[in-house]
């Protein structure tokens, strides 16, 4: 099996689409001749063409617009957003049209789609190039949305993703693109949305994460072992619909959570899964769940390091859902 | 029933069968000031019918007389059923319509200008345009009034039906969103290879929309077949033509996006035929899109829901229904022996009676299942949804709102 980095895997994903199926065509700002500013699509507009690869001019909701007119046809689109800050002049069209367009036919239409964009901070990136803004597009009803943590589950949720009758928002963690590097199967293999996957089982404290902040939750969790506390550590994958019986089995047995996300804390998705889980495993809790999130400022450019959800504020926090009683 | 009104400001036209109206149709002179302007050298507004009734050659667009009859029968059929169910949302049957007063031959004309084939792309006021293309009459009415029977399943508001099976488009209610849709369409179909265009409707206010502009611009980048068809019917809710832009005209703007731009008259059946045809010759030879701007005007009020007394005068109506879409056609009929007063009669009575038994139908058919309420939002449905399905049917059943 071969080496491969996250923005190495998702290009393979899309190269073996691509080939497979004609129907499958990339769109957006600078995905064609350049290769995309993160090189996620490099080669694939002289593999595939410039009629499957299209550089668009800077027009996110004609991007995402038009997606919705080609997957009407019968094309498989995949609009890129090249930066997830940049995501709003299309929200209309994922908001009023993309998400809601099989319901609204009454099952006439349907506009299955990948919509890949980069998301969250450690790049020094500033307010516009560092937001995480899963919470948007979670509470849309008719959206999927993946976020993967490896190389190898990048790849296999994307396939899965481009054969998915619903529409998909699929975050690429920018900070690990090249960071996360491991083993990836050539040609199709299949990680299933809605599933997710427990990366390091313990008996103390479940730690809920996903993208980025998975490694520094690793981190964390190797410090807390040191300290005698052992941490489950959940990757959710996909974050909606997520997997609600692998985090709730986790919880009943652990009874102790914590949630980490980069978004902003208040209405992030930490305050659904502590919601979903008080539901279902309230008896079974033995301390007040606990969000280690970014804060509910504007995303930081100097001072990133203090407002981002890493290791160092992670750590703590397990310590403290450990003790208490 | 009583008390019941039609729209407040909806026009007096020429009752069936009355004199040709002798101020020329095919002049649009009486009629100013909504439009931007009424004349413009660079644009001139393409008009194929004479006030006698004779068609401009070069505009010919060489119809069988029996094809106008089938046109002319559709125009008094959306121009009856408009009437109709403004009367049954006024009796409470129905929550709302948004018509196309006045506005019937820009409608009719364009649809059937173009091939079957082609995908069309709708606002929300073209349902003449769905049943020209054989949307039936009792499907729209089960949209109407949104039951069991309704293709969108009851889900969306009267007015947003969809008709797949007929290459027509799902409405939706954000103005200018289907745009940029219309275009992803078209050019899907030339990535595909395919010979196939999209005609888009859309109000003179939904060019103010970022869909208007990323639509025409990447339609004219890519040469996308998409044909953009405005019918600037002179309002948007309250706010006229010359509040939403400062263009003199709405078609010049095609210039900007580097494609042609037309102004027809809207009201001139033929001549929106024979534009929207050469818009379609051109997309067929891979020149990609045009920008066609029908004038035209709102006869009634935006919707049901609107009282355009608030904001117009009823006075400027009268130009307009002088220039009334149905009797320039029936001149045209007329003058050919075509049409008889006691045939219109009986084609308007046998629309009402259809009208009627269609409303029968749909007013006894049950409301869609509680469970279709989760359907469709995704392919299968997701565990979260399985579970507020069963509350949804182990909890209290509401009360009547309405």
């Amino acid at each position: 099996m071969a080496q491969m980095n996250m923005v190495q895997a998702i290009n393979d994903a899309l190269r073996v689409a691509m080939k497979r199926d004609r129907r499958v065509v990339l769109l957006g700002e600078d995905v064609g001749k350049v290769g995309g500013v993160f090189r996620v699509t490099a080669g694939l507009a002289d593999e595939f063409g410039c009629e499957r690869v299209i550089d668009t001019p800077l027009t996110e909701n004609g991007i995402v617009g038009a997606a919705i007119g080609m997957a009407l046809y019968g094309l498989v689109p995949v609009p890129e957003i090249q930066f997830a800050d940049f995501f709003w002049p299309a929200y209309e069209q994922v908001v009023n049209e993309l998400s809601k367009y099989r319901y609204r036919s009454g099952g006439e239409y349907t506009a299955g789609m990948v919509i890949r964009t980069p998301v969250g901070g450690g790049i020094r990136g500033g307010h516009y190039h560092s937001q995480h803004p899963e919470t948007q597009f979670v509470c849309l009803p008719g959206l999927k949305v993946v976020c993967p943590a490896s190389a190898y589950d990048a790849k296999g949720l994307l396939l899965s993703a481009l054969e998915d009758p619903d529409p998909v928002i699929f975050f690429e963690p920018k900070r690990i693109y090249r960071a996360a590097r491991g083993e990836v199967p050539e040609g199709d293999y299949k990680v299933p949305i809605g599933s997710a996957q427990v990366i390091r089982p313990g008996r103390d404290v479940t730690i809920l994460v996903y993208g980025a902040m998975v490694y520094e939750a690793l981190d964390a969790a190797a410090k807390a072992h040191r300290q005698g506390v052992e941490c489950e550590i959940i990757d959710l994958r996909t974050i909606w619909p997520v997997d609600i019986e692998t985090i709730t089995e986790s919880v009943k047995k652990t009874g102790r959570v914590v949630v980490v996300h980069e978004a902003p804390r208040t209405l992030g998705f930490g305050a659904e899964l502590i919601t979903l889980l008080t539901e279902r495993a309230f008896y079974y809790l033995q301390a007040p769940p606990v969000r280690v999130t970014g804060f509910d400022t504007p995303f930081p450019y100097t001072l990133e390091a203090e407002y981002m959800p890493l290791s160092h504020r992670i750590l703590p926090a397990v310590l403290d859902v450990a003790k208490a009683s | 029933m009583k008390g019941v009104r039609l729209v407040s400001g909806s026009p007096t036209y020429p009752a069936a069968g009355r004199e040709s109206d002798p101020q020329r149709p095919g002049q649009l002179d009486g009629a100013t000031m909504r439009h931007i302007s009424m004349d413009d050298d660079e644009y001139p507004i393409v008009r194929a019918l004479s006030s006698e009734g004779e068609l401009d050659p070069s505009l010919d667009p060489g119809l069988s007389l029996e094809e106008v009859v089938h046109l002319y029968r559709h125009l008094v059929l959306t121009r009856t059923l408009d009437q109709r169910l403004v009367l049954l949302q006024r009796q409470g049957r129905i929550g709302f319509h948004v018509g196309s007063l006045g506005e019937e031959a820009a409608i009719i004309g364009s649809t059937y200008a173009v091939r079957e084939t082609d995908w069309i792309f709708p606002c929300y006021r073209e349902f003449g345009s769905a049943l020209l293309r054989g949307l039936s009459l009792q499907k729209f009415m089960d949209n109407m009034f949104g039951n069991a029977n309704d293709t969108v399943k009851g889900r969306q508001m009267p007015d947003h039906y969809t008709c797949r099976e007929k290459c027509w488009g799902s409405i939706s209610s954000p103005v200018g969103t289907q745009i940029t849709q219309a275009v992803g369409f078209a050019w899907g179909a030339k990535i595909d290879g395919a010979d196939t265009a999209t005609l888009v409707y859309f109000g003179d206010g939904a060019t103010s929309t970022p869909d208007f502009h990323s639509g025409m611009n990447l339609a004219a980048v890519f040469k996308v077949p998409t044909l953009f068809f405005c019918r600037n019917n002179g309002w948007a809710i309250s706010v006229p033509a010359e509040k939403q832009t400062a263009s003199r005209t709405f078609a010049e703007k095609a210039r900007a996006y580097g494609m042609p731009g037309v102004r027809v008259d809207g009201n001139d059946l033929f001549a929106v035929i024979a534009v929207t045809r050469r818009a379609r010759e051109r997309a067929a030879r891979g020149e990609g899109p045009t920008l066609i701007e029908a004038l035209t005007y709102r006869m009634g009020g935006h919707s049901t829901s609107d009282d355009p007394d608030r904001y117009r005068e009823h006075a400027e109506l009268t130009p307009w229904a002088q220039q009334d879409p149905l009797q320039r056609v029936r001149n045209y009929l007329e003058k050919r022996g075509a049409w008889r007063a006691s045939d219109e009669a009986a084609w308007v009575a046998e629309i009402e009676a259809q009208f009627k038994r269609a409303v029968a139908t749909s007013e006894s058919t049950p409301p869609p299942d509680l469970g279709s309420m989760f359907d469709d939002v995704y392919a299968t449905l997701p565990w979260h949804l399985l579970e507020q399905r069963v509350q949804l049917f182990e909890g209290p059943r509401a009360p009547k709102l309405h």
